[in-house]
């Protein structure tokens, strides 16, 4: 995979980068995303309990379980949206357990929702326009004031632009001045991850990126991650759905009771005891 | 969606700018009609003008600022009034002259001009604005809600209280008047502005002409109304030239998508607390700039002034106008101003003219009971006498009515993209097509 562990710092703190859909894959470490012993823990209960795994960049990996297996709350911890009781989450070389989610974005771990949660009230092309990093009219004055106002008049027509052919690459493009809460559910799941992407991020992970799309949008949501895998981009998918997991990740991380049960290829996941007694309802 | 569709239809259609106007337009009509039919002189008739315009700009003013926490960010700001008296008390005891130049006022100043006032009444509610962020905004929107209004009602109970109604600053005494409040002492905000600009003659000159034209007699207490009003309708366009800027920017944008969901703002790597503090300051520095403009124009301030009523006639306004638009923020401002506040008032002068005052009965049994004889006279009298309280009633009457038929506000279904550019002017040509499944 990729060999540029030590990735050059050259992006240019001025202009924001866009996701290159038409190529150009990010620079990462080896192991990007690199959980060690995660616990988390609700009152007595406890969701998440010593889980360590290593995603290794370029790769799609999935992470199932049954329903309370801890996935989501995994999820949580390492996206900063909840802190973690224990363990550590690196991401390409950084600690950054219990950063603020936007700290972890920022660095290029970009999640979506298990529910599409499109600003729903704001259009398509709004939507888009919010995820781009580093937009200098994020800072108040440079809005408001006569002279930086000129220069942030001319990158947001730069990022226009960028998102018209994101849009287009993920086919809403018809949909650009549609209120995002008109969508239908899978158009939704395009649009957060079109979204996503637009933040320029090194790994995506994806909450149940298909529940709830009809069969042709999953086909086309599916093609996407696929070609967006291909040009670089590391993807972990949390999903309930087996098949789908078996069929397009090289590599399964099962979760049961807070707890890692197995981790390999989707043959080895499938032909383990463990998982199918877990699946089947049985008291492990 | 019910009554008449046209009707519906043509408003949904019609340019907001047309529909500020044509309701602009209305309502100033509709006061000079009435101010004619009450019989007001000519004076009186642009005294009742000038007193109209100064409402509107005020109420709008406040409906901009607080449109910026609610409608933009998602702020549930219900302590709008605490940020208008700390800016106007601020000014008040920067500007007083110092009892030593002064020693017939009771409390003393640190007499420093008037513009730097004004610039420290901004700054200091913007710092109270950032003082009352920094634990609320972590936490949900609700808390905020009882955390403003906790500190609107602590910062009257402040003002009241008799141990800092004097105290000394830099050296000087001063204080904050406990309850008897505060009297600026200093000359009012026209003859000051005159002054300042050194135009005072031949503004007095233009008060005379003016005076001797139309045939009114000390012409000089209604036209500084007048113009001082017209100078808060400028202020008016100011606030929203500012408005509109913030919301259609990157800046608001980020606003925009915390108010519809934080944890995406978040997920997208925007340090969405930052953005919710700037807003929440940026807001309480407008509000304390209203509070500096009104209240400074009354000549004394007292804690009384700021009850927690006046925070609510400024959502009252916004939900009218439609939170979100700033030009409907505007809009509900006028309104609420024309209609609610200064509307009954107007409405009892109307009809007392119309069918004369009668004596109206002092208690409420004794309205009631004549209805059992089939006299509403004594119930009508009664009514009108109390149009004050029930000024109240009608607010709330319109609130339940706008929940029930137009949650969304008169112009808030309209949204404005937040961007600096035209995102739907697609550079490329592009296909366009319809909304598929």
């Amino acid at each position: 995979m990729s060999e540029t562990a030590e990735s050059d710092a050259a992006g240019d703190a001025e202009s924001p980068s866009v996701a290159g859909l038409g190529g150009g894959s990010p620079d990462m470490a080896e192991y990007p995303l690199q959980v060690e012993d995660l616990r988390k823990q609700f009152g007595g209960i406890t969701a998440v309990d010593g889980v360590s795994f290593e995603i290794e960049a370029g790769t799609m990996t999935g992470l199932i379980g049954p329903n309370g297996a801890g996935k989501s709350t995994t999820f949580n911890c390492i996206t900063g949206m909840y802190d973690p009781d224990g363990g550590t989450v690196t991401f390409n070389g950084e600690d950054v357990t219990g950063m603020d989610p936007h700290d972890i974005a920022q660095r290029g771990l970009v999640r979506t929702f298990q529910i599409a949660r499109e600003l729903s009230d704001m259009t398509v092309l709004e939507n888009m326009m919010l995820a781009p990093k580093g937009q200098r009219g994020e800072r108040l004055w440079q809005s408001v004031l006569p002279g930086t106002r000129d220069r942030v008049i001319e990158q947001e027509t730069e990022l226009v632009e960028q998102v018209w052919d994101a849009l287009e690459f993920f086919d809403i493009d018809h949909l650009a001045s549609e209120r995002a809460g008109n969508l239908s559910g899978g158009q939704r799941k395009l649009l957060e991850l079109a979204r996503a992407m637009l933040t320029d991020p090194d790994m995506l992970l994806l909450d149940e990126p298909f529940a709830g799309v009809n069969p042709t949008l999953e086909a086309r949501l599916l093609e996407h991650v696929h070609e967006l895998r291909k040009q670089g981009y590391t993807f972990l998918i949390v999903e309930h759905d087996m098949d789908l997991i078996m069929n397009n990740c090289e590599r399964v991380i099962v979760m049961h009771q807070g707890k890692l049960l197995t981790d390999g290829t989707p043959e080895e996941v499938r032909s383990d005891e463990e998982v199918i007694e877990a699946y089947l309802g049985g008291q492990a | 969606m019910s009554g008449e569709p046209s009707v519906t239809d043509k408003f949904e259609t019609t340019p907001d700018w047309q529909i500020v106007a044509v309701v602009m337009g209305i309502i100033y009509l509709a006061y000079i009609v009435s101010g004619f039919l009450i019989g007001f002189p000519l004076r009186g008739q642009i005294n009742a003008i000038g007193n109209l315009t100064f409402y509107v700009a005020v109420f709008a003013m406040l409906s901009l600022a607080l449109n910026l926490h609610w409608g933009y960010t998602g702020l549930f700001n219900i302590g709008v009034v605490a940020f208008m008296a700390i800016g106007v008390y601020t000014m008040a005891v920067l500007v007083k002259q110092p009892l030593s130049q002064d020693p017939t006022a009771q409390i003393g100043g640190l007499g420093l001009p008037i513009p730097v006032g004004m610039a420290a009444g901004v700054v200091v509610a913007t710092v109270f604005g950032l003082i009352v962020s920094l634990p609320a905004l972590r936490l949900r929107a609700d808390y905020l809600a009882i955390v403003t209004i906790a500190f609107s009602e602590i910062m009257r109970f402040t003002f009241l209280e008799t141990s800092i109604k004097t105290f000394t600053l830099f050296g000087t005494e001063t204080g904050l008047g406990g309850g008897s409040g505060l009297v600026f002492n200093v000359p009012a905000p026209i003859d000051w502005l005159t002054s300042a600009l050194y135009v005072r003659g031949p503004y007095l000159d233009f008060v005379g002409w003016f005076g001797t034209t139309l045939g009114i007699g000390n012409p000089k207490a209604v036209v500084d109304n007048l113009v001082y009003s017209i100078i808060l309708v400028l202020v008016v366009v100011a606030f929203y030239w500012l408005l509109q800027r913030i919301g259609r920017s990157p800046f608001g944008r980020v606003l925009k998508a915390i108010r519809e969901d934080e944890d995406v703002a978040r997920a997208l790597g925007k340090d969405t607390d930052w953005f919710k503090m700037q807003s929440f300051m940026v807001g309480c520095g407008l509000m304390g700039l209203v509070g500096v403009l009104w209240m400074y124009d009354q000549g004394a301030i007292n804690p009384n002034n700021f009850r927690p009523r006046l925070t609510f006639y400024a959502w009252i306004a916004l939900i009218i106008g439609g939170a979100g638009s700033n030009t409907g923020s505007v809009l509900g401002g006028a309104i609420f101003a024309a209609l609610l506040f200064q509307g009954p008032v107007y409405a009892k002068n109307l009809v007392t003219t119309a069918v004369g005052s009668g004596s109206a009965p002092q208690t409420f049994a004794g309205a009631v009971a004549p209805l059992g004889n089939l006299d509403p006279g004594p119930f009508a009298y009664y009514v009108l006498g109390n149009i004050n309280q029930l000024q109240i009633v009608f607010m709330g009457v319109v609130l339940i009515w706008l929940m029930h038929n137009r949650p969304e506000g008169l112009l808030g279904h309209r949204s404005e993209e937040a961007a600096a550019v035209d995102l739907t002017d697609r550079p490329v040509v592009s296909d366009g097509g319809e909304v598929d499944e």
